[in-house]
């Protein structure tokens, strides 16, 4: 077996807060081998975010980061500012939630594509802007030529996030880092996007982690998937695994929170109680007890370690399984 | 069953750049007393703004609101301020709609104090009354600021502010968007529990389908402004008679690997409001659109006992 | 105000800031108590004295003591920087509260009328007000009141307009709160903070302004100290008493700095959330 694409050895990053210091990822292993899929699932606050930037290594500046992350066999902690710019659109790009913030509003798109092939790949002026036409095409942008000449605020949300992936695809990355690509988008549109990451990822033999709060968005499109609560990933199994057999109390009960087809109108929501720890302030025994059904008295003295006892190939932090 | 509020031909106009928007295009359908009626669409859709007609906070340029028999739309101001104790709305942004500057306690008194109740013992008994109700502890949270609460207990402190003058209508404009899963759905039980302890008849915006299917009793549809299919929510999710309802359900993200997600769903995006097609507003996305949906607007339609549809060749046939 | 939160910002320059205006502001309101010499009294003989026991600063080029005056001018200084910007905060508070509130005609008004009040050259205007009303402490505090109405009125509009906006107005509205309700409990809260905080760097604008305009002789009539006549009188003799200039310009430089300190440290606080979490 080949040594995997991206490998993440207990990584933490830690942020000094006017509270107190926030342990935003807390010793956090994933790997992904080049051409899958992984899903980083949690809610607002897990530590999902930060997860990605810490892979990026675009944490904010007075983030404290432990660990390694091992990319194509380079610790990328290691790398020189030059190395890591080089790297970035090559072999690793990101596409974010708001494509509105993450284009730049006064330059056209074309300006954008085209300055992105021309630095990574040192193509021509000429080239470039044909090689930027053709991936608007790719993505599904109509009239592609034209809209080179647009602005940002002229195309509409979904057109945007097109655009971004574009941008993220152009270099032939490696690794793709989809943060929430889709919460900011109509749930029509939402499909399309997805779809279209899904089948460049499989086209390009990329990999990709897709970061959403969304379960069903995961369900349908990756490979595997890591659940992530109050900074630690809390449940990680291939996806079908998983949804098969939730063994983590948190997973299941997330699951159950959300609202199903299936179900007739006022059916009263198992609902997950109360809110998640304060993360300037951990708890020495697991971080969802105090929300937990299950919960006994050892949750609360000691933190699970993520584990997979029965060798099944899902791994789970939790002292009374499913 | 009466209908408590009715719209009637409701249009809103906004002016942009010297072009007409119609945000809400000649919409009519009611609200019986003691329902909930779920209202889905897009963004731009126009379901807000019809929210905020409703409530005439946003004055509508055509057609008429009544609400238990008075006609709102023609009410001056004055009488208008009086009406809205009957009328309430909870916003889909519950740390902005609270005043960062005020203390919860003095928050959800507001009400109170603006329909002249001067007793302050009585004030301080319906606000810890309807604390309690909504889950929040009096003792604890009426001193605090908004900001020491989460999204969650803030949309709480909304909902407690938007009851405590036992309203009969509240209108609810993307209530749990803004919220985690595992916070969406204590606050879908919370609106329930309120809504059979008040006796409360509600208007659920929302631009998820499995969230409002959770609560309500019928569902309406809208696209660029116009109302596209309302349905029993039963009906609508068996058989939805509207191609852009059918679409919207193959859209839905379903959390289970075994069903493979619908691909090559109709392609594009809405047109931009500013500019709707001709005839049927959906045409342009519609795999069924043909000739004679360019040509004419489809009218609402009963397709279905209790099922209206405003599409010139619908999925399902009258019964 | 309270010291900012949790450690955002180091407060050892904002301590500095307030007892360095405290200590002027005392010294400004007890003036007549403290043991010292007139400060209009002229002691021909002792004409830009140097510093002894009885004129801890030396006496000026007319023999008046340097403290005395200096003390004396604070008062001046400091009432006109204070009460000016009043009349400011006040009137260009409410008018940008009603014209970003209620919008339409009211606005087009108000912003035209503070245009056409901020096209109108300064100087002219406070030529005008000495020269038909006659050069007097109120006139002087009139005429730089006014002047800043504009700014204070720039600024309540852009953050009402702002606040109109948002949800928990709207919420107000809905509730079937009345206009003036909806003003002072829901607007005038959040508008009062960063009003507050342009306040304070108006009264450090004003107090400078004070001084240009008493260096020009439009301000405070002779022979009453303030800060800006002390350095117009000085210059005449820099050559001789450098000091004389010095002194007012270091006072005045000093607490311009410490409004300007305090005004920026209450404008972090304006946000009632600690940090972004």
């Amino acid at each position: 077996m080949s040594a995997p694409l991206l490998s993440i050895e207990g990584v933490s990053v830690e942020l000094p807060t006017p509270r107190g210091l926030l342990r935003a990822v807390d010793r956090v292993d994933l790997t992904l081998e080049a051409g899958r899929t992984l899903g980083v699932v949690g809610e607002s606050g897990c530590g999902k975010t930060m997860l990605s930037r810490a892979i990026l290594q675009l944490l904010p500046k007075r983030a404290k980061l432990d660990g390694r992350v091992m990319f194509g066999g380079r610790d990328l902690a290691g790398l020189s500012r030059e190395a890591l710019r080089r790297l970035r659109g090559p072999e690793l790009a990101v596409v974010f939630q708001d494509p509105m913030t993450s284009l730049n509003p006064v330059l056209t798109i074309g300006t954008q594509i085209v300055e992105t092939l021309q630095v990574h790949l040192g193509m021509s002026g000429i080239a470039a802007t044909k090689r930027g036409a053709e991936l608007l095409a790719a993505v599904g942008i109509p009239a592609p030529e034209q809209r080179l000449r647009q602005y940002p605020s002229q195309l509409s949300g979904g057109m945007r996030q097109r655009v971004a992936i574009a941008i993220a695809l152009s270099c032939e990355p490696k690794l793709l880092i989809a943060d929430e690509p889709t919460t900011a988008l109509d749930v029509t549109v939402q499909a399309q996007i997805l779809d279209l990451l899904a089948r460049e990822q499989q086209r390009r033999h990329m990999a990709m982690i897709l970061i959403t709060h969304d379960l069903g968005v995961v369900a349908g499109r990756t490979d595997e998937v890591a659940v992530m609560y109050a900074g630690r990933v809390v449940e990680r199994a291939p996806t079908p695994r998983l949804f098969a057999h939730m063994r983590m109390p948190y997973t299941e009960a997330l699951l159950a929170a959300i609202p199903r087809l299936d179900s007739a109108p006022h059916t009263p929501l198992p609902a997950i109680g109360g809110r998640p720890p304060d993360p300037t302030r951990p708890l020495p025994g697991c971080s969802f007890a105090p929300r937990c059904r299950y919960v006994e008295d050892d949750c609360r003295a000691a933190k699970p370690p993520l584990a997979d006892p029965e060798r099944a190939g899902s791994l789970y932090a939790c002292w009374h399984p499913r | 069953m009466s209908a408590l509020l009715s719209l009637e031909n409701l249009t809103v106009e906004y002016a942009v750049g010297g072009r007409s928007l119609f945000a809400v295009s000649d919409v009519s359908l009611h609200v019986d007393r003691g329902e909930t009626l779920g209202l889905v669409g897009e963004s731009g859709c126009g379901k807000s703004t019809l929210g905020r007609a409703v409530l005439q906070l946003r004055r509508p340029t055509g057609g008429k609101v009544v609400f238990d028999g008075t006609e709102l739309t023609g009410l001056g101001a004055e009488k208008m301020r009086l009406m809205r104790r009957r009328l309430q709305l909870i916003f889909q942004d519950p740390i902005a709609s609270l005043n960062p500057r005020r203390r919860i306690g003095d928050i959800i008194a507001e009400p109170l104090i603006i329909v002249g109740v001067t007793d302050k013992a009585e004030r301080d008994r319906r606000v810890r009354e309807v604390m309690t109700a909504v889950g929040l502890d009096p003792d604890v949270a009426m001193g605090r600021l908004p900001h020491e609460f989460s999204g969650g207990q803030c949309q709480r402190i909304c909902i407690a502010r938007a009851l405590i003058l036992e309203p009969e209508l509240v209108i609810c404009d993307e209530p749990v968007s803004a919220l985690d899963v595992s916070i969406r759905a204590q606050i879908l039980n919370l609106l329930e529990e309120m809504k059979r302890r008040y006796g409360l008849t509600l208007l659920f915006i929302a631009h998820d389908l499995a969230v409002v299917k959770a609560v309500s009793d019928r569902i309406a549809v809208m696209y660029l402004g116009k109302l596209c299919e309302i349905a029993p929510t039963e009906r609508l999710f068996a058989q939805p008679a509207h191609p852009y309802t059918a679409l919207l359900l193959d859209a839905i993200p379903v959390p289970d690997p075994t069903v493979r997600p619908a691909t090559n769903l109709a392609v594009g995006e809405p047109p931009s409001p500013l500019d709707p097609p001709s005839g049927c507003r959906f045409r342009t996305r519609c795999p069924r659109a043909d000739r004679q949906c360019a040509a004419e607007v489809p009218p609402l339609r009963e397709v279905a006992a209790g099922q209206f549809a405003a599409c010139h060749h619908p999925l399902t046939g009258p019964a | 105000m309270a010291a900012p939160r949790g450690g955002r910002r180091p407060g050892a320059v904002l301590a500095c800031a307030l007892v360095w205006l405290a200590l002027i502001g005392c010294a400004a309101i007890f003036a007549n108590l403290l043991p010292l010499p007139s400060p209009t009294e002229m002691d021909l003989l002792g004409k830009r004295a140097l510093p002894d026991a009885q004129h801890w600063l030396g006496n000026d080029q007319l023999g008046r003591d340097m403290l005395s005056r200096l003390i004396h001018g604070a008062r001046i200084s400091l009432s006109v920087g204070l009460l000016a910007p009043v009349i400011g905060v006040t009137v260009g508070g409410a008018l940008g509260m009603l014209a970003g509130y209620f919008r339409g005609p009211l606005e087009t008004l108000t912003v035209g009328g503070v245009d056409v009040l901020l096209a109108f050259p300064p100087l002219v205007f406070a030529l005008a007000v000495t020269t038909y009303l006659g050069q007097s402490v109120l006139n002087l505090i009139l005429v730089i009141g006014i002047l800043g109405i504009p700014a204070f009125t720039r600024v309540a509009r852009a953050v009402t307009l702002s606040l109109t906006e948002r949800e928990f107005v709207v919420a107000a509205r809905a509730l079937g709160a009345t206009h003036s309700r909806i003003l002072l409990r829901e607007i005038l809260p959040n508008v009062a903070l960063p009003l507050t905080a342009f306040f304070l760097l108006g009264v450090a604008v004003t107090i400078v302004v004070e001084g240009a305009l008493s260096f020009l002789g439009l301000g405070v009539p002779p022979p009453a100290p303030s800060w800006g006549s002390m350095i117009g009188e000085g210059r005449e003799s820099l050559d001789l008493a450098p000091w004389l200039a010095f002194l007012p310009a270091v006072v005045m430089f000093m607490t311009v700095l410490a409004f300007n300190v305090v005004g920026d440290s209450l404008r972090a606080l304006t946000d009632p959330r600690p940090g972004a979490l």
